[in-house]
């Protein structure tokens, strides 16, 4: 079996695919690439079907060692790579020797890097998906050096594009744009408006389950508990703190904190790319 | 009923109590409207999480609706029977609490047949509703750090089987005999929503 060896995994390195929709049931959320545009475009361009697994790379510093030759493209935040100490680009297939390392360096913008290859990873599925979720430690293992992850049979597409022409994360001010949430009304009158007014910032306290954002406070008008509710990705839930935590893939299925907004769906991965310190603000659509 | 849109992927359906709860999850369970991925029931809500590729709050509001919940209706996934020994830290408690005493409680909760109302809290944490209100007990006052996997246990209107060892505040009764959340089993969880439960004593 083909297998890639993990050397240096930086902060954070997971597996990830699309997750495991539908068992909100079990008490289990999906999970999965918190950017799935960019995971999805990185099986593409390998051939592989869009649900194959790749490795989420978060502020990138990865190395890994091809044991056999396999096809391999980076996507999503830009990082400079090398493969065998030549540097090699992002968004396109990118053919490693056995016994070859690809390092990556930093991202220049964007927080989340994906590494797919061709085959997907096989690591055995947990509940249908190889995605690892943080918060309940379901799925493969957070990934550690000497991690030997296996590499699935190619498919039989073959990759067509040499490089696929893809947007950079911004690197400055991000606009998300949002819909009133179904607990706007717990707010003072204005909050909202303070919420679309106000600049916030991404605290370093934030992770896959969600983004803790920094700003303006939203003071809420009514003090009662609110009974647990099942949340979506995307919703701005606001604890005591009046400091908004926007969720992203491995949110907890219910909470008990009003939403105040909801980050619509075709933002959720500018959101994944969000660096700590970096300005947000939102808009109303 | 109070249909709260959940951004353009999401529809919060905010019920009166926890039986319209049942009677609409089962409902929405039976026949989900298209393109939804999810329904998550709690306490006094059930959320459906949709493809919004495919559907749109409007079409799920309208078919959300349109469906006739029948009262006092609870949905039905399936059956799981759990063993259990009652020797929990809390049940002389529970026994003073309720005024049935050890033996009462044991036969209060091995006599009713019960439905998992949803889950949370943690993978396979099932929140499970009897058919009386003679178990109806507090939280402990204070949480204990550490609840070990299987224990048993109650809260307010809810059972409950702790599915791994974690902080917990229910007032606990027993120890299930066997696990119930198991990876290396289809499903993993013996908890999930709408499954309708009977606990036996181990003998």
């Amino acid at each position: 079996m083909r297998t890639l060896t993990v050397l240096e995994t930086g902060i954070l390195a997971t597996v990830q695919d699309l997750g495991r929709a539908g068992l909100a049931g079990l008490g289990v959320s999906a999970s999965g690439a918190a950017d799935v545009s960019a995971l999805r475009l990185g099986n593409r361009l390998l051939g592989n079907d869009d649900g194959a697994a790749g490795i989420e790379v978060t502020h990138g510093g990865l190395v890994v060692r091809a044991d056999e030759e396999v096809t391999v493209a980076l996507t999503g935040a830009p990082c400079p790579a090398t493969a065998g100490g030549i540097a090699v680009g992002g968004n396109g297939p990118v053919r490693l020797g056995a016994g070859i390392e690809l390092r990556l360096g930093v991202p220049s913008a964007g927080l989340r890097t994906y590494l797919t290859v061709r085959g997907g990873i096989d690591v055995p599925p947990v509940l249908g998906s190889r995605a690892t979720d943080v918060l309940s430690g379901l799925g493969p293992d957070v990934l550690s050096p000497g991690t030997e992850l296996p590499v699935g049979a190619p498919p039989r597409r073959q990759p067509n594009l040499d490089v696929a022409p893809v947007a950079m994360p911004p690197t400055g001010e991000v606009v998300l744009r949002m819909l009133p949430g179904p607990r706007h009304d717990w707010f003072v009158a204005g909050a909202l408006d303070e919420l679309l007014g106000s600049p916030y910032q991404v605290s370093a306290d934030s992770n896959r389950v969600g983004l803790r954002l920094l700003g303006s406070p939203l003071r809420r008008a009514r003090e009662d508990e609110l009974p647990s509710e099942g949340m979506v990705p995307g919703a701005l839930q606001v604890p005591p703190s009046g400091q908004p935590t926007l969720f992203l893939v491995d949110h907890p299925v219910t909470g008990g904190y009003p939403v105040v907004g909801v980050v619509v769906t075709a933002d959720l991965g500018l959101a994944a790319q969000l660096r700590p310190g970096q300005p947000v603000r939102f808009k109303a659509v | 009923m109070r249909l709260l849109p959940c951004g353009d992927a999401g529809l919060l359906v905010e019920l009166g109590d926890l039986d319209e709860v049942l009677a609409t999850y089962a409902a929405l369970a039976e026949a989900p409207p298209d393109g939804v991925l999810d329904i998550v029931p709690a306490a006094r809500t059930v959320l459906v999480r949709f493809d919004c590729g495919v559907t749109d709050v409007d079409t799920v509001a309208a078919a959300v609706r349109s469906l006739r919940p029948t009262s006092g209706s609870r949905p039905d996934t399936g059956h799981a029977e759990i063993v259990v020994c009652y020797d929990g830290e809390d049940l002389a408690e529970v026994g003073e609490l309720t005024g049935l005493g050890e033996r009462g409680v044991v036969e209060a909760h091995t006599g009713q047949e019960w439905t998992v109302a949803f889950c949370g809290f943690a993978p396979g944490f099932g929140y499970l509703v009897g058919d009386d209100d003679r178990l109806h007990v507090p939280r402990r006052e204070s949480p204990r750090t550490r609840v070990p996997a299987g224990a048993v246990g109650l809260a307010g209107e809810f059972s409950g089987v702790y599915p791994r060892e974690s902080p917990g505040g229910w007032q606990l009764i027993g120890r299930a005999l066997e696990p119930v959340w198991d990876l290396a089993r289809t499903p993993p969880a013996k908890l999930s929503a709408g499954v309708r439960v009977r606990f036996r004593e181990a003998r």
